[in-house]
């Protein structure tokens, strides 16, 4: 084999950090660096090394190269673990599938778990341990770090304050117990940006311990989702994508309603939607609670109890004023007892919270559909004492940030020790943590990013990413899993568990040995070979069964208990006020993805925005304020001297005086792809009651500067061609007349159908082609697909697909080979998203016009692209009615070494000046094929599975051979549903989709009655 | 044409040429321009301002043309403003526009000759000079688009170890042919009937240098009867050769489009329209350029107002037969019934290229109407600003089917827009520049009107008049 240089070589990693810090470095700076630079690329590649060396004769066991190796672990979202196999080739992670077996992803994965691999290899994560602006050394740290632990042991710990993100894994759950065990005194704080806390808060309201709600959406006949992003980027999104998709497949087809402040994804899978503020849905979820029989809600009229309680900022409360789709709601609700699931989002009160815990009890949920799970670690939220407690086996419950930053700002905090979080970026703008950091003698913060926190902390010390290093996490259920290093750390980072061990020990420890040291507990297994064997069972499957969460009865007094008199809910607007209601983005989340350029290139689901947030408003709010899309507006607090400057986009179907702002923009540090892109929308966000609030009331003011996005998708109209189609479902009449709307009255639906073509296809002048192995082809559900991008992120990863960056975004020259097409249905007043990618067209237009081959049919039916031969002439994509051809304007791929190491050695890394498309995964058929000629066999059905489709959590695409009949794809073909894009065309596409089905009896409101 | 042995006729005044010429009278005028002097040409080229600055900001022009396609190789096509979906952009639009200009110089010495129309004596010369160079840069634009330029030879069918052929189904590669078939046979034309003026520019020329470079040039010419006999007869075959190259270089041309499916492009009026509008474009360059030279030159003898009075005629026709295609266009459209071709019609009218149809729909359509009137056609300002209109005017044309068509196709997921950048615009000015530049060099070497043929129009309208 080959020798290979050494991936990084330190003297330039030293020189790229160095100047990666300079803002603006002199002439005389550069022509330095470019001398030192020159000087270290000559002794960088000299000559093998002086001693002997031997070429690579023995393979290591298990290894073949070229083949790839996957391996079982788990990453964290907002620190629960979701379980994933990681592919490996030649020892390096180049991407990153579902696992099967762990309950949070079920073989799928999102966007963001897709990107993770370019967070591993992301060459601006943090790689020294810094002193202040100085370089330092983990030596220095240990002696500062060791001589903090001797000041603070004199007073039990008063004066040390831990901050972390939420924590699962138990490993670091017990660390931290032996910390608080250490230091009696010390303080555990959590600090979580993506969740708002009146979630929490509320259900410990209810149950007087810190409880999280665990959906079974595959139990549910009915869900009302208010302004919660179920199947979003949270810990459980992709399994409950899963499992309502379980429900809606059933018969009868299950419900899904929502009301939202801002479209989400529930919003077009919705039956029925409806925009509204945050506080018209306390309202309604209020009537809800009254139409249910609750007692001590009080009657929506004058208005709910809120409104007397709300002091100065008194609202206008709108008064849902019994509206006949609440009633339909209700009904459905209550026809679906014990099965539906009423979810709130973060935006909603405390009080909004405890309504909707209320409505579920009522309607006999709890314990069915929706599960209370108590889960240790978890943040409490004044029900509890603040302090932890330290006894071992305990739960040990931590504080929150609003106490940490008081008692900062007190000057009681000596010592912080902050893990994993960048609070001085994502705390609420009111409490100004950045300021009261500067009243912390000494402070310490590990993160993957040299980014804001670390800047102003005393000490920083770059942390391993989650896949360079052991730890443990339990899922949004509660199934613990391992998490297994796939490469040694890259950058030399360190894990938190060792920084754990050293704070709560004053030792070191590798963390392999402290999570094997937990497990070891945990299992009381007798000897180590039984330890051994059920160790490597755990990292083989990627979880571990037999320990499951504990499940909470509901209590008795959700029912009893009076409603909260506060709604902390910001108030309606008044005047000229908006409520700012502030979002987790769609693909940075809070932040903590800043820096990965996939996620940034993602185009938003509903904007098309992508490198950028914008404020969001309805065109009605638009038009009131004399705004356009792109003017730039400042948004100022009513009561607090606070404001952004952001631009605004305004967005059909979100609430009339509700701004959304997206969080995880507006980044200062953390990366050159991070910083310098959107607005910050933390300084608006306050804290009320300890809580951070997702909604502040505000004021709107244009500037009259203008700002432009760099958008996929321009037109969100379909201009009368219906490429996303709908069929409507239909009834027998018995079940017609009956129409009582509860779901049980759809009984007898028939199976949708699409009108059959009106025309045969057309014949060709072209001769046919013969398949006389393969013939593969690929459906896509509509109906299934929620418009989600983990797909997109996917194929990126599996296909080498370069970023291009906003500028060449804007002049239309994304790269991405699949993509996700957002239709406005003005009829049914929703969104309808629709996987867009090479169709591989029987009569490829593509293929008559190009003059040099380049694209070509093969035996098995794909449509090719020959990069070699590829000359650019670009006629293929003026050809193409689809427009999936993309092209490499420019040198859009990156060839430096970290690029190149996560690249996916099957895939050609194309050059300028060549056309590409989707493959339909041309690599993994090929690796399917030569497995099954290896074993003499034909490629069997389901071994051949797309990038997309093995990351779609709602299985809407099927791939397979078109020429076995039993085929999934062919039974899929012979839907009912099914139908081409553009079938006028007559180019016979393989990709074919199964239209959208729509319930018209599901509709809350009849279509005359309708006023958005 | 019977050569120029009758010294003694005197040409006695016709529409076409002015009275009192003689042969050798037109020779040493036209050679004079050449050789810098008689006539009113006395000065010489040096002391001429006028042209030595045209030179220099034009050659500045070609510089910079050759930078940008330097920096255009290193960096990529993307310095355009094209993307998906409006994958082709200047660059197209410019190579169709200047292929139309070429039309008219072939078709003015190919079938006008054939035509015995003796209009075209004088104006032929710079008109196929003009048909070379708009040709030539022509074919430089497709290969300056592609996205490897330096495979562009992969479109020719070359014997290799891979046995690889072009794509015959693709109307580029059918392009290749047309556009090659085409500068080749101009080429050849153009040159066979320099011949006996290069002999004469080798017998006038004072200096040896001259006299060594248009004799090697002149191919041992001496005037012979037999010369004159096979000469004539390989320029004739030559005409009959250009004639249907006429038609067909243009109708391949829109053979790119019209086999393509997307609305705008797939339409079988396009073969005709194009070469109207070829006709019409490179009418309107012919006039562009005679009204200078005529001026600069003194040569209103030559070429007289009657001259532009039939170029405005054929433009006049040109515009009504353009005209005919953008009616025939809509008409199809809303005739067809189909929603793709409706909304690209539409999207014309008001969408966000509108004002380029419009505008080119008064340059094209409207104001060629004004050449009608008698007056309007032989007023020289008047003629050279609408002549500069169509030449305009079909600019945009191209550059709205190119573009506008490929902005707004089938899915609206993939509607975009076609921005030029300040590369688009450079290379547009600069090949501009580069005929230009290329023009000025013709006219300073080689005699821009045949003068061998106005002897032979000299002789004959003396004939004509003498019995």
């Amino acid at each position: 084999m080959k020798r290979r240089p050494p991936l990084f070589d330190h003297a330039a990693v030293a020189v790229e950090t160095g100047a990666g810090s300079l803002a603006d470095p002199g002439r005389r700076r550069v022509l330095k660096l470019m001398a030192a630079s020159a000087a270290l690329a000559g002794s960088g590649c000299s000559e093998p090394p002086q001693e002997k060396i031997f070429p690579y004769v023995d393979m290591p066991e298990g290894i073949v190269p070229g083949d790839p190796v996957f391996y079982a672990s788990t990453l964290l979202r907002r620190g629960y673990g979701i379980g994933v196999l990681v592919e490996t080739e030649s020892g390096r992670p180049i991407k990153i599938e579902g696992n099967v077996a762990h309950p949070a992803s079920l073989g799928a994965a999102d966007a963001q778990m897709q990107a993770e691999i370019l967070t591993l290899w992301d060459p601006e994560r943090s790689r020294t341990v810094m002193q202040g602006q100085r370089l330092s050394t983990w030596p220095a740290l240990i002696d500062a770090l060791s001589q903090r632990r001797r000041e603070e042991e004199h007073t039990g710990g008063r004066r040390l304050r831990l901050l972390t993100g939420p924590v699962t894994s138990p490993t670091l759950l017990a660390q931290i117990r032996e910390v608080l065990a250490h230091f009696p005194e010390a303080r555990w704080h959590i600090h979580d940006a993506s969740d708002s806390g009146t979630r929490a808060a509320a259900a410990e309201r209810v149950f007087q311990r810190p409880v999280r709600t665990l959906y079974r959406l595959d139990r549910a006949r009915v869900v009302l989702s208010i302004d919660a992003e179920l199947f979003g980027p949270s810990p459980d999104g992709v399994r409950n994508a899963h499992d309502f998709m379980i429900a809606r497949r059933q018969s009868p087809r299950a419900r899904l309603y929502a009301l939202e402040s801002t479209p989400s994804l529930c919003g077009s899978l919705a039956d029925d939607r409806r925009a509204m503020s945050p506080l018209e849905m306390e309202a309604a979820l209020e009537t809800m609670a009254a139409r249910l029989g609750a007692a001590g809600v009080a009657a929506r009229s004058p208005g709910p109890p809120a409104a007397a309680a709300q002091g100065e900022h008194a609202p206008a409360v709108p008064t849902v004023a019994d509206p006949p789709w609440l009633d339909k709601l209700c009904e459905q609700l209550m026809a679906a007892r014990g099965a539906c699931v009423v979810a709130p989002g973060p935006s909603l009160s405390v009080r909004a919270h405890v309504l909707a815990w209320r409505i579920n009890a009522l309607l006999g949920n709890i314990g069915t559909a929706l599960i209370p799970l108590e889960q240790e670690g978890a943040q409490p939220w004044g029900g509890q004492p603040d302090v932890a407690s330290a006894q071992g086996g305990e739960p040990i419950y931590p504080s929150n940030l609003t106490k940490l930053v008081e008692a900062m700002h007190d000057r009681s905090v000596d010592t912080l020790i902050m893990l994993d979080v960048n609070p001085v970026y994502d705390a609420p703008g009111s409490l100004d943590f950045a300021e009261a950091l500067q009243h912390v003698p000494w402070s310490l913060h590990m993160g993957l990013y040299r980014d804001e926190t670390a800047h102003r902390a005393t000490w920083h010390v770059p942390m391993t990413h989650v896949l360079e290093d052991w730890s443990d996490a339990r899922s949004h259920d509660g199934t613990p899993s391992i998490v297994q290093p796939v490469i040694s750390p890259l950058y030399g980072g360190r894990s938190p568990h060792t920084l754990a061990s050293l704070l709560a020990t004053g030792q070191t420890i590798s963390a392999h040995e402290r999570v094997r040291t937990t497990w070891r507990g945990l299992w009381h297994e007798e000897g180590d070979d039984a330890f051994e064997d059920r160790w490597r069972t755990a990292l083989g499957r990627g979880v571990i069964e037999g320990v499951p969460g504990t499940v909470k009865q509901p209590q008795g007094s959700i029912l009893d208990e009076p409603p909260p008199r506060r709604a902390s809910t910001a108030g309606a607007p008044s005047g000229d006020a908006l409520v700012a209601v502030f979002a987790n983005d769609s693909n940075l989340i809070t932040g903590e993805y800043a820096n990965n350029a996939w996620l940034q290139e993602l185009p938003r689901p509903y904007t098309k925005i992508t490198w950028d947030n914008a404020a969001l408003i309805s065109p009605a709010t638009a038009q009131s304020h004399g705004l356009h899309s792109g003017d730039v507006v400042v948004l100022t607090a009513t009561d607090a001297p606070a404001s952004v400057r952001a631009p605004v986009w305004i967005l059909t179907g979100q609430a009339d005086g509700v701004v959304t702002l997206p969080l995880g923009y507006g980044r200062g540090l953390g990366g050159s792809t991070a910083a310098g892109h959107g607005f910050d929308a933390y300084p608006l966000q306050a804290v009320q009651e300890d809580i951070p609030q997702r909604t502040r009331v505000i004021t709107m003011t244009p500037t009259g500067d203008r700002h432009d996005f760099a958008r996929t998708q321009h037109d969100m109209d379909t201009h009368g061609r219906e490429p996303a189609r709908v069929v409507e479902l239909r009834r027998n009449e018995a079940s017609r007349n009956a129409t009582a709307a509860p779901p049980s009255a759809a009984r007898g639906a028939a199976t949708p159908a699409l009108p059959p073509r009106s025309r045969p296809p057309a014949p060709s002048l072209y001769p046919d082609h013969e398949y006389n192995t393969y013939a593969w082809g690929m459906t896509v559900d509509l109906d299934a697909c929620i418009g989600c991008n983990a797909c997109v992120v996917a194929c990126q990863a599996e296909n080498n697909i370069p970023v291009v960056g906003p500028e060449q975004v804007s002049l239309g020259r994304e790269m991405l080979w699949l993509r996700i097409d957002s239709y406005r249905d003005e009829t049914r007043h929703r969104t309808q998203f629709q996987p867009m990618a090479c169709q591989h067209c029987e009569n490829a237009p593509c293929e008559v016009v190009c003059p040099v081959g380049a694209t070509m049919h093969d035996s098995e039916g794909l449509n090719v692209q020959v990069y070699n031969r590829c000359v650019g002439t670009r006629f293929c994509s003026n050809n193409c009615p689809y427009k999936v051809r993309h092209f490499n304007f420019f040198q859009y791929s990156l060839t430096d070494p970290s690029s190149a190491a996560h690249a996916n050695p099957d895939v050609t890394v194309r050059q300028r000046g060549v056309m590409e498309k989707c493959t339909y995964c041309v690599q993994r058929i090929s690796h399917a094929r030569i497995q099954s000629q290896k074993e003499r066999r034909r490629i069997r059905d389901g071994e051949v599975v797309t990038a997309c489709q093995a990351t779609c959590p709602t299985d809407a695409i099927v791939f397979g051979d078109m020429n076995d009949p039993d085929s999934q794809v062919s039974r899929s073909k012979s839907s009912s549903r099914g139908y081409a894009v553009l079938e006028e065309m007559n180019t016979r596409p393989r990709t074919t989709y199964l239209a959208r089905i729509d319930d018209p009896e599901a509709g809350l409101e009849d279509d005359d009655d309708r006023k958005r | 044409m019977t050569g120029s042995d009758n010294e003694t006729a005197v040409s006695p005044g016709t529409p076409v040429l002015e009275a009192g010429w003689t042969a050798g009278g037109v020779t040493d005028k036209i050679a004079g321009i050449v050789l810098g002097r008689g006539g009113p040409w006395t000065r010489g080229w040096k002391a001429h301002w006028r042209w030595r600055s045209a030179l220099l900001i034009t050659f500045t022009g070609v510089l910079v043309f050759l930078a940008s396609s330097t920096w255009l190789f290193m960096r990529g096509v993307g310095l355009f403003g094209v993307n998906i979906p409006v994958a082709w952009g200047f660059a197209l639009g410019n190579f169709v526009w200047w292929i139309g200009i070429g039309h008219a110089g072939t078709f003015i010495s190919a079938i006008l000759l054939l035509l015995r129309q003796r209009w075209r004596t004088s104006i032929n010369r710079y008109a196929e000079a003009m048909t070379l160079f708009a040709a030539g840069i022509a074919g430089l634009f497709p290969i300056l688009h592609l996205g490897r330029p330096w495979f562009a030879y992969w479109l020719l069918p070359y014997p290799n170890r891979m046995e690889l052929w072009p794509q015959w189904r693709s109307p580029l590669v059918w392009d290749i042919f047309a556009i090659s078939t085409y500068l080749l046979v101009s080429l050849l034309f153009w040159y066979v009937g320099l011949i006996p003026d290069l002999a004469s520019l080798r017998d006038k020329a004072g200096s040896r240098a001259k006299r060594l470079a248009y004799g090697l040039l002149a191919l041992g010419w001496r005037g012979e009867a037999r010369h004159w006999d096979h000469y004539e007869t390989a320029y004739l075959l030559l005409a009959g050769l250009a004639t249907p190259l006429v038609v067909s270089v243009h109708t391949v041309v829109s053979l790119d489009f019209s086999i393509g499916n997307t609305p705008g492009y797939h339409s079988t009026i396009f073969p005709p329209y194009f070469v109207a509008g070829a006709l019409f474009s490179g009418f309107a360059m012919v006039i562009t350029l005679a009204i200078p030279l005529r001026h600069y030159f003194k040569l209103q003898g030559f070429i007289t107002l009657r001259h532009l009075d039939l170029a405005a005629r054929v433009m006049l026709a040109c515009s009504l037969l353009v005209a005919y295609g953008y009616a025939s266009e809509i008409f199809t459209a809303y005739y067809s019934g189909d929603i793709y071709e409706i909304h690209m019609t539409e999207d014309r009218y008001v969408g966000v290229y509108a004002p380029v149809y419009w505008a080119y729909i008064a340059c094209n359509v409207f104001i060629p109407q004004l050449l009608w009137w008698r007056r309007m056609r032989r007023n020289v300002i008047a003629l050279l600003l609408i002549s500069l209109i169509i030449n305009a005017g079909m600019w945009m044309e191209r550059f709205l089917i190119v573009v506008q068509s490929l902005h707004q196709d089938f899915l609206p997921s993939s509607w975009g827009v076609f921005i030029p950048t300040f590369w688009d615009w450079t290379f547009l000015l600069c090949s501009i520049a580069l005929f230009v530049w290329l023009f000025l060099m013709f006219i300073r070497y080689l005699p821009l009107i045949s003068m061998a043929e106005m002897r032979g129009l000299v002789h004959d309208t003396a004939e004509e008049q003498a019995p």
